[in-house]
C-alpha cells in the first residue's frame, strides 16, 4: 500500500519507470561517468547532501511571501520589502521572494535546479529545539526511543558495498542522523581533516592496531577511522584544492567545508551521503531585515551551497542537497526584533536533475486564518513525503527499503514532483 | 631501559578479578556484582574525580573508599594546595566581578566601533585573554583540586544550566556565571541553584529572558527552564504552560548599564511584568510580581517529575548511558525526602549497589573534556599553559564553554564515540606521552581573530594557535615515565592492554596507555 502512496507522488506520467530498472538515464555532461549504466551503477553513483540548519532558521524570510499583504503587516520592521526596491527581496515567482543574502543562489533558481517546499516540517507539534531536532533526524516523529538517524539507515539499504566512507559527516561531533549500526565517518570542519596524523607512522600505527583489534567496544570504530583517514588524506590533496580554489580563498565556516566535501565527494565516488549541520539561527531578538543576524548567517550558507553546486561539477547531476531546519519561527515579529520558535517551515532541494525554479507545497497563505495556532505556519508537507520521495526517485531505493529508512509514513501523497527523471 | 613493574607484582589479585569481572560484564546478570575495595578505589576515583593521579589509588585505598567518598562530599573541609589557590588569585579575569567585566567589554567594544582596526585588534586579545583564563581556571582546578567531587559537579552542573560564551556579552559573563551560580551550589540545594542560575544575567541573557516583558513574551528561557532544567522533555506540560510560565517570568531582567556601572546582576522591572491572571500547570495565579516566578521555581525544584528527571540525569553521568530504573527511583525519594538536597542525593547514588557494581565498572566513555583532564592528571604533568588542552578539547568537538544549544554536552557513548574520535584521541595521547604539548611555555598574545566583524561565526571555528611562529620555542618537556603511568593507572588498564604494551618499544609505551580503550572509558 505504501508503495501505491510513494509511486502517487511522481504524480501519474512516469510511474513505471521509477523502479529504475533497466533504465539508462539520459547522460548529458556526465559522460565521463557512462559506462555501465546499469540501474545498480546508477543508483550508486547518486549522492545526497543534507544541510541541517539547528536553531530553526527563519523560513518566512528564506523565502519570505512578499505578495501577501499581511506578510509586512505581521513583520513590519523584520519583513523584506518588494522585489525592486532598495533592499528588497529577490524575485522568486512573483509572489514569493529570496532573501537578498542568498543572491548567490539566483543563477541556480534561474536554471532550475533549486526549488523550495513551503510549509514542511514535522507533524509533531513540539516547539522545543531539542525534541524536533531529534525527530527531524531520527525521522519518527513523537518517537524518542528511535535508535539510530535515519541517513544511517538510509546507508544501510543502499545497493552496492558498504564503505566507511560512504556516510560522511562534517562538524565537530558524530550527529544523530548519521549515527547507527552502519558505519558512518564524522570530520572535523577545516583544514584539519586532510592532516597526516600520528597514526601514519608505522610503529605507532602497528602498536594501536593490535591494542585495537577485535575490541569489541571500540575496535570497529578504530578501523573505520584508520580507513577512512587514509581515503580522506589520499582525495584531500592540497594542491587540488588551490588549484580550484583560483587563487581566491575561501571565507572560514561553511564555504570552506563546502569546497572541501566537493572535493572529496569527487574524488571518493564511494562517498554516497553527506552531512553538515550549522548553528546560530534561534533569532529570538534582533535578526534584522535584509542586512542584520540573519543575513550574515544566510550568506555563507547560500555562497557554500552554490560552490558546493559549482565545484561538484557534472557530478551536481547526480547530486540532490537538501536544506532542513527543526521549524519553522513565529508569523509575527516579537517585540524584541526576533522571532520565536513556530512550525512549518521550507525545505530546500538542489540539484542538476531537481524540478527546479519552483515553490512547491499547500500554501494557504500568512492571513490570520491561515495561521496554526494564531501563529506561525502549519504543516502542509510532512517533511518525510520530501525524503522519501529523494530517497525513491533519486537513490532508487525500492518499497521494502523505504520502509526501513522510513518506518511507520503517514499514507498521504505529495501532490509535487521534485527529480525529474 | 627500565621495565615495566609487572602487573601482577602491583595487585597480585587483580588480573583474576579483572578476568572475572569482565565475564560478569558480558553476561547477561541482573543483579549488582559488587566490587573488590582495589577496584572501588579506582572506580571512584573514575566517577567521582577525573581518574588517578600518582598514588591516588593506593591514598584513597588508605583512607577507604567511604571515607573518602564522605571527604569529597564536603569539599567546603578540604583545602586547596597553596600552590594551586595562588595561581587562581592571580587570574584577573576570573576574580573579577560580572559587573567589571561586563564594563571591561562594553568599553572595548564600544572603542573597536570609533577607533577602527586597532582597538577592534586590541578588543579581540583582551577577549581572548578573559577566554584562556576562564578556561585556565576551570582546567587548573580540574587537574589540581583535591575538591574532585566539587569539580565533576561544577562540570556536570554547568552542562545542565548550559550558557553558551560565544552569545554576544556572554562571553564576559560566563566566568561569573560558574563562579557565582554553579559552583556555589554544586553540592547544595538544587532550589538555590536553579535560583542562582535563573537570576544571572548570563542566563537572563542566553535565553532572552531578560528581554522579554508583557505584549513582547519571549518564551525562550521558561521553555527550556522547564524543558531542560527541571521537569524534562517528558513532563506532562503544554505549550500553554510553557507560554503562561514566559509571562510570569516577564520583568526578570537586568540592565547592561547599571550591571556595568554598579554590579546590579539582576533587578525586577515590574513595568515589563505581564499582570494579567495566569493558569499554570492546572494551577490560577494570582498577580504577584516576581514572586509568581519564584513560587514557580519552588514549585518546579520540588516537583518529583523534576526530582526523577535529574536524578536520572545524575545517574547517567555516574552510573551509566541507560540507568538502572530502582536505582533513579531511590534517589527520587532521597530529592523529595531531602528537598532537593543534593548531597543527600549523591550520598543515596554513592550508596547503591548499582554504583558499585561491576556493570558500572568502566562503563562510561569519556567525554573529551573527561578525557583530556584524566590523561593530565595520571601524566602529572605541570600546566604552565592550558591552550593545549583547550585546543585539544576544540578539535575533539568539545570547546570548554562552547556549547551552543541550551542542553549543554552529552555524556553518553553515543553522543562521543566516532571513529574519528578515536584517531583524535590517539594522537592527542601521543603528544601528552611524548613531552610534545607546549605546556610548560608560559602563556601567550593569541593569534588575532579570523573572523570577519559583525558575523558570528556559523560553525565552531579552530581556536587561536597556542604558540605563534615568532614565539620562541619553548624547552622540550621530558616524556612521561611508562612505568610510573603503569603504577598510576593500575586497576584501570586490563591485563591485555599491559601485555600488548610490553611488545612494544619503551617511548611508545606511555603513549599506548593514555591511547588505549581502556583509559577511553571510566
Amino acid at each position: 500500500m505504501q508503495r501505491r502512496d510513494f509511486l502517487n507522488t511522481l504524480g501519474a506520467v512516469t510511474a513505471a519507470s521509477a523502479t529504475g530498472a533497466g533504465l539508462v538515464l539520459p547522460l548529458g555532461r556526465n559522460a565521463w561517468a557512462a559506462t555501465g549504466a546499469a540501474s545498480s551503477d546508477k543508483a550508486g553513483r547518486k549522492k545526497l547532501v543534507v544541510v541541517m540548519l539547528r536553531g530553526a532558521v527563519d523560513g518566512l524570510n528564506v523565502v519570505a511571501p512578499v505578495g501577501d499583504a499581511n506578510y509586512l503587516r505581521l513583520r513590519p520592521t523584520i519583513g523584506l520589502a518588494l522585489p525592486g526596491t532598495e533592499g528588497g527581496a529577490l524575485d522568486l515567482d512573483g509572489y514569493f521572494g529570496l532573501h537578498p543574502a542568498l543572491a548567490s543562489l539566483q543563477p541556480l533558481w534561474r536554471e532550475n535546479k533549486l526549488a523550495f517546499v513551503h510549509a514542511s516540517g514535522s507533524p509533531d507539534a513540539t516547539r522545543s529545539h531539542f525534541d524536533a531536532q531529534d525527530y527531524l533526524e531520527s525521522a519518527t516523529p513523537g518517537r524518542k526511543n528511535t535508535p539510530d538517524g535515519w541517513m544511517n539507515r538510509l546507508v544501510a539499504a543502499l545497493p552496492g558495498s558498504p564503505a566507511p566512507t560512504r556516510l560522511l559527516g562534517i562538524g565537530p561531533v558524530m550527529p544523530r542522523i548519521l549515527s547507527g549500526s552502519a558505519a558512518a565517518v564524522n570530520l572535523p570542519n577545516g583544514a584539519a581533516a586532510a592532516r597526516a596524523d600520528v597514526l601514519d607512522k608505522p610503529a605507532v600505527g602497528a602498536a594501536f592496531d593490535q591494542l585495537y583489534a577485535d575490541h569489541p567496544r571500540f575496535g570497529r570504530a578504530y578501523l573505520d577511522g584508520r580507513a577512512a583517514h587514509r581515503d580522506v588524506v589520499r582525495a584531500l590533496d592540497e594542491r587540488a584544492m588551490l588549484a580550484a580554489d583560483r587563487g581566491a580563498p575561501l571565507p572560514n565556516g561553511f564555504p570552506i567545508d563546502a569546497a572541501r566535501l566537493a572535493t572529496l565527494m569527487r574524488k571518493d565516488p564511494r562517498i554516497q551521503l553527506a552531512f553538515v549541520a550549522l548553528g546560530g539561527w534561534d533569532t529570538h531578538a534582533s535578526q534584522g531585515a535584509a542586512t542584520g543576524q540573519l543575513a550574515n548567517r544566510l550568506a555563507p550558507l547560500g555562497q557554500g551551497l552554490a560552490v558546493l553546486a559549482e565545484r561538484l561539477g557534472p557530478l551536481f547531476d547526480d547530486t540532490v542537497v537538501l536544506v532542513m531546519s527543526e521549524f519553522g519561527r513565529t508569523a509575527r515579529e516579537n517585540g524584541n526584533g526576533g522571532t520565536d520558535h513556530g512550525h512549518g517551515n521550507v525545505m530546500w532541494v538542489l540539484g542538476g536533475n531537481v524540478g527546479g525554479g519552483k515553490v512547491y507545497g499547500e500554501w494557504e497563505g500568512v492571513g490570520d486564518d491561515a495561521l496554526n495556532e494564531g501563529r506561525d505556519l502549519p504543516v502542509t508537507t510532512d517533511f518525510r513525503l520530501v525524503l522519501a520521495q529523494i530517497a525513491e526517485r533519486h537513490l532508487i531505493l525500492n518499497n521494502k527499503q523505504l520502509e526501513q529508512v522510513f518506518p511507520a509514513m503517514p499514507q498521504r501523497t505529495a501532490s509535487f514532483r521534485l527529480i525529474r527523471v | 631501559m627500565i621495565r615495566p613493574i609487572p602487573y601482577a607484582a602491583v595487585f597480585p589479585r587483580f588480573s583474576l578479578m579483572l578476568a572475572l569481572v569482565l565475564i560478569m560484564v558480558a553476561a547477561p546478570c541482573a543483579r549488582a556484582v559488587p566490587l573488590e575495595p582495589q577496584q572501588q578505589a579506582v572506580h571512584v576515583l573514575n566517577r567521582l574525580a577525573f581518574g588517578p593521579r600518582p598514588g591516588d589509588v593506593e591514598r584513597v585505598a588508605e583512607v577507604g573508599v567511604q571515607r573518602w567518598i564522605d571527604e569529597q562530599l564536603h569539599p567546603e573541609a578540604i583545602a586547596l594546595p597553596p600552590a594551586l589557590a595562588a595561581r587562581l588569585q592571580r587570574l584577573d579575569s576570573v576574580n573579577r566581578s560580572a559587573g567589571a567585566s561586563l564594563a571591561e567589554f562594553l568599553e572595548l567594544r564600544k572603542e573597536a566601533k570609533d577607533e577602527g582596526e586597532e582597538a577592534k585588534q586590541r578588543r579581540r586579545q583582551r577577549q581572548a585573554l578573559i577566554e584562556r583564563e576562564a578556561a585556565e581556571a576551570r582546567l587548573l582546578r580540574a587537574i589540581d583540586s583535591p575538591r574532585q567531587l566539587e569539580e565533576v559537579m561544577v562540570d556536570f552542573w554547568y552542562n545542565h544550566f548550559n550558557v553558551f560564551a560565544g552569545k554576544g556579552i556572554d562571553r564576559a559573563l560566563v566566568a561569573s556565571y560558574e563562579r557565582d551560580a554553579i559552583r556555589p551550589h554544586a553540592l547544595g540545594r538544587f532550589r538555590d541553584l536553579l535560583g542562582a542560575t535563573a537570576r544571572h544575567p548570563a542566563m537572563l541573557f542566553y535565553l532572552d529572558n531578560a528581554v522579554s516583558r508583557a505584549g513582547g513574551v519571549n518564551e525562550n528561557y521558561a521553555r527550556e527552564l522547564m524543558e531542560l532544567h527541571t521537569l524534562g522533555g517528558d513532563g506532562g506540560y503544554t505549550q500553554k504552560d510553557v507560554s503562561e510560565l514566559a509571562r510570569m517570568l516577564t520583568g526578570w531582567t537586568f540592565d547592561q548599564r547599571r550591571l556595568a556601572a554598579s554590579g546590579e546582576t539582576f533587578r525586577f522591572d515590574a513595568k515589563r511584568h505581564d499582570r494579567g491572571a495566569k493558569t499554570w500547570l492546572g494551577q490560577t495565579i494570582e498577580a504577584d510580581g516576581q514572586r509568581e516566578g519564584e513560587r514557580a521555581l519552588d514549585v518546579l525544584a520540588l516537583h518529583p517529575t523534576t526530582a526523577r528527571h535529574v536524578s536520572r540525569r545524575l545517574a547517567q553521568y555516574f552510573v551509566s548511558d541507560d540507568p538502572p530504573a530502582a536505582l533513579v527511583e531511590r534517589m527520587t525519594a532521597a530529592w523529595r525526602a531531602g528537598g532537593g538536597d543534593i548531597r543527600t542525593v549523591l550520598r543515596t547514588l554513592f550508596a547503591s549497589p548499582e554504583f558499585m557494581s561491576a556493570e558500572a565498572l568502566g562503563a562510561k566513555f569519556k567525554t573529551p573534556y573527561q578525557f583530556v583532564v584524566s590523561a593530565a592528571r595520571a601524566g602529572a604533568v605541570q600546566v604552565a599553559n592550558v591552550a593545549p588542552l583547550t585546543g585539544a578539547m576544540n578539535q575533539l568537538g568539545m570547546p570548554l564553554y562552547g556549547c551552543q544549544t541550551p542542553d549543554g554536552y552529552k555524556n553518553t557513548q553515543d553522543a562521543w564515540l566516532n571513529p574519528d574520535a578515536l584517531t583524535r584521541r590517539i594522537a592527542f595521547a601521543s603528544s601528552l606521552a611524548g613531552g610534545r604539548l607546549a605546556l610548560d611555555a608560559a602563556p601567550v598574545a593569541p593569534v588575532p581573530d579570523t573572523t570577519p566583524p559583525g558575523s558570528d561565526r556559523m560553525v565552531p571555528a579552530p581556536r587561536p594557535a597556542p604558540v605563534p611562529a615568532a614565539a620562541p620555542k619553548p624547552a622540550p618537556m621530558p616524556p612521561l615515565d611508562p612505568a610510573q603511568l603503569q603504577a598510576t593507572l593500575a586497576g584501570s588498564i586490563s591485563g591485555r592492554t599491559l601485555g600488548i604494551t610490553r611488545q612494544h618499544p619503551e617511548n611508545l609505551r606511555a603513549a599506548m596507555l593514555l591511547g588505549s580503550p581502556d583509559f577511553m572509558q571510566r
